[in-house]
């Protein structure tokens, strides 16, 4: 197990070293600091002296050497744009992507895990059927696509008048599918209630709730298929298995069997899954945040492109690149600790 | 048996591939739509009654005119047109050209560099299947997407928007290419390690072939079926990247618009009820993924059931 915990650790800060390197370069290669700094009427000799003043003729490795420094401290420079440190902007941001995520993650729990059981249970089902077809159509809908349709049908609003008005029944269908909109689709709305420090949270008041469901049910309908198909494939193959006949054997009553005997083998693997879905969460992020215009990091990093904030855009990917490695760590060490089967040192297969 | 009439054709015609496909109706809508889309991209500069690059052809005065079925629309725009006044029905034609160049183009990159890696992981093992399995499972825990949304930024910022513009098809396939090919590096790689045991390897080691030789002669053409499996499904995930990145406005430019940034600048006029501006690219871009995909699920089961949980 120590063995295993020295491997991971350490391919952890090597990653993280590499990470360091590509944002460095970015930053050294993208855009001369000093043009930024100062004025037009500065003469290019004051450049030059400010120029080694800040150590920008070091060789490359010695500036390496001083990034990484400062950003062990945590100093990953000023931003251009809110002449603010990089980190205290990512952390005014944050909880703003947080909060979608938790809202999203609510949904797809509340959603995936009967949907797929009662998949597994009844394969053939009519419902069921529908449930995968859905999914197929879900997997192949772009984030920004549902988003967009949402924005449609429940912001903007529906009129449909492709039946006969002057009829009772084709009223009551023209009704039935035209919405009325009205859901907030922009930002985070005003009514946001303080936690701590920089968080404001959307989670206590009605209207904040409202501008949440979008964002958090297009974020959720682009994973929930996955889960879905997830759950369902591996309960199918759990409920195969002995201590599942077992039980049946037994004369246990199905629900019981279902819901805690093989639910509990069930979510092991889709938890796992889960953890390691998080980078496609993040550039979903971003997608879901551009189109509801949600104050969050990937908005925030976005807008560091379109603004050429390289210190901003360097210390985004500094931050990802760090929770992206902390995370995989940390599902792999609990996968190892869970599954006595994995190949703990990583042996040649 | 027909062992005198092995020419190809018949040989494809005596095939499970052609008798699992003509049982499978979906399999049969879906190529056909495939086809027919594939066909409609080509044929864009005849088929599509305005040419949406060429400024002289697009006025102003047309613009935001509702679809045909909709009150007043222009008969000469089946489809609509979008705010600069330029036929939906085109833009979408030329759109889907361009998606689907760079979706090829990048599956064509990303197979190149998978195969090499994936061949040269897989035969050579040890130390260089450690580090190049290390590297794909580091760019896959950041997700394809993310490593081409943060290379299209880096790109972007480094380039300027113009710069961008004008090489933005080559750039896009570049960057979902190298985003992607640790999906087809895996599997080549997992195909290798099968094969490599075999008895045909083992005598053509025996006999002095060169590595080389061994590797893209005899093992290579083992490791097919997975590859296109998997390919397929990648032509589908790089169309949807790349809508992706024109939507976030690091692909292609409006005036040389893919599906994605079709979709993004209708998106600016939706609260103004012109929905169709991005709603029909977006419907497009759906039925297009969507039936690569299908063709895709049916192409695993036939080739390769053990691939299904992959």
């Amino acid at each position: 197990m120590l063995a295993f915990l020295v491997q991971r650790v350490s391919q952890a800060i090597l990653v993280m070293f590499v990470i360091s390197i590509i944002s460095f370069s970015i930053q050294e290669g993208l855009g001369d600091p000093i043009q930024q700094m100062v004025g037009q009427s500065v003469s290019d000799s004051e450049r030059d002296a400010l120029r080694e003043e800040m150590g920008l003729n070091d060789p490359f490795l010695v500036q390496y050497v001083r990034f990484a420094k400062h950003a062990l401290q945590g100093d990953l420079g000023n931003s251009y744009f809110y002449s603010e440190p990089t980190l205290k902007v990512i952390g005014e941001h944050l909880p703003a992507t947080l909060e979608l995520v938790i809202a999203a993650s609510l949904i797809i729990g509340l959603l995936s895990v009967p949907i797929g059981v009662y998949s597994a249970i009844r394969p053939r089902a009519l419902l069921s059927r529908f449930f995968m077809g859905v999914s197929t159509v879900g997997i192949s809908i772009p984030v920004f696509l549902t988003a967009i349709v949402l924005i449609q049908l429940f912001s903007i609003g529906v009129t449909v008048d492709w039946f006969p008005a002057d009829t009772g029944w084709g009223r009551w269908l023209n009704d039935f599918f035209s919405t009325d909109g009205g859901m907030p689709s922009y930002g985070r709305g005003d009514d946001l209630v303080h936690l701590f420090g920089t968080w404001d949270s959307n989670f206590f008041t009605s209207s904040g709730l409202l501008h949440l469901v979008l964002p958090a049910v297009s974020l959720a309908s682009i994973m929930l298929p996955l889960f879905i198909r997830l759950i369902r494939a591996e309960m199918m193959e759990v409920l195969q298995s002995d201590y599942v006949r077992y039980a049946r054997a037994k004369g246990l009553s199905p629900r019981r069997i279902h819901f805690l005997h093989a639910l509990k083998n069930t979510m092991l693997p889709v938890i796992t899954v889960g953890g390691v879905q998080l980078g496609i969460t993040v550039a979903y992020t971003i997608l879901t945040e551009t189109v509801f215009q949600w104050p969050g990091v990937g908005l925030m990093f976005l807008e560091a492109i379109t603004r050429s904030d390289i210190p901003l855009i360097v210390s985004y990917l500094m931050v990802v690149g760090l929770v992206f490695v902390v995370t995989n760590t940390v599902v792999d060490l609990i996968y190892g600790l869970v599954n006595p089967t994995v190949k703990l040192t990583g042996k040649k297969a | 048996m027909s062992t005198a009439t092995a020419s190809p054709w018949n040989r494809f015609r005596e095939s499970f591939l052609w008798y699992s496909f003509k049982r499978d109706k979906i399999a049969i809508v879906s190529f056909v739509v495939f086809v027919l889309i594939v066909a409609a991209g080509y044929l864009a500069p005849w088929l599509a009654p305005q040419n949406p690059y060429d400024l002289a052809q697009i006025n102003i005065m047309n613009s935001e005119l509702p679809p045909i079925w909709m009150e007043g629309a222009d008969p000469a725009f089946p489809l609509g047109t979008d705010a600069q006044g330029r036929d939906l029905l085109s833009t979408i034609l030329y759109g889907t050209r361009v998606s689907l160049l760079i979706g090829f183009g990048a599956v064509l990159l990303q197979s190149l560099l998978g195969i090499l890696f994936g061949l040269l992981a897989g035969y050579m093992g040890g130390r260089v299947d450690s580090i190049l399995m290390r590297v794909a499972d580091v760019q896959l825990s950041f997700s394809t997407l993310m490593v081409a949304i943060i290379v299209g930024a880096v790109f972007k910022a480094s380039f300027g928007n113009l710069m961008f513009g004008e090489i933005a098809v080559y750039m896009l396939i570049l960057i979902i290419g190298v985003a992607e090919w640790p999906q087809i590096a895996r599997t080549v790689r997992a195909s290798v390690l099968a094969e490599k045991k075999k008895e045909y390897v083992e005598a053509a080691r025996v006999m002095g072939f060169r590595t080389n030789r061994i590797m893209f002669r005899h093992i290579l053409p083992n490791t097919l079926s997975p590859i296109f499996v998997i390919g397929t499904v990648q032509i589908a995930n790089a169309i949807i990247s790349e809508a992706a990145l024109s939507f976030l406005g690091l692909g292609m430019p409006e005036t040389q618009p893919s599906l994605g940034s079709l979709i993004k600048s209708g998106f600016d006029y939706i609260q103004s009820g012109s929905w169709w501006i991005t709603l029909i690219p977006g419907l497009m871009l759906v039925v297009l993924v969507l039936v690569i995909n299908l063709l895709g699920d049916w192409l695993r089961d036939v080739m390769n059931p053990r691939l299904y949980k992959g």
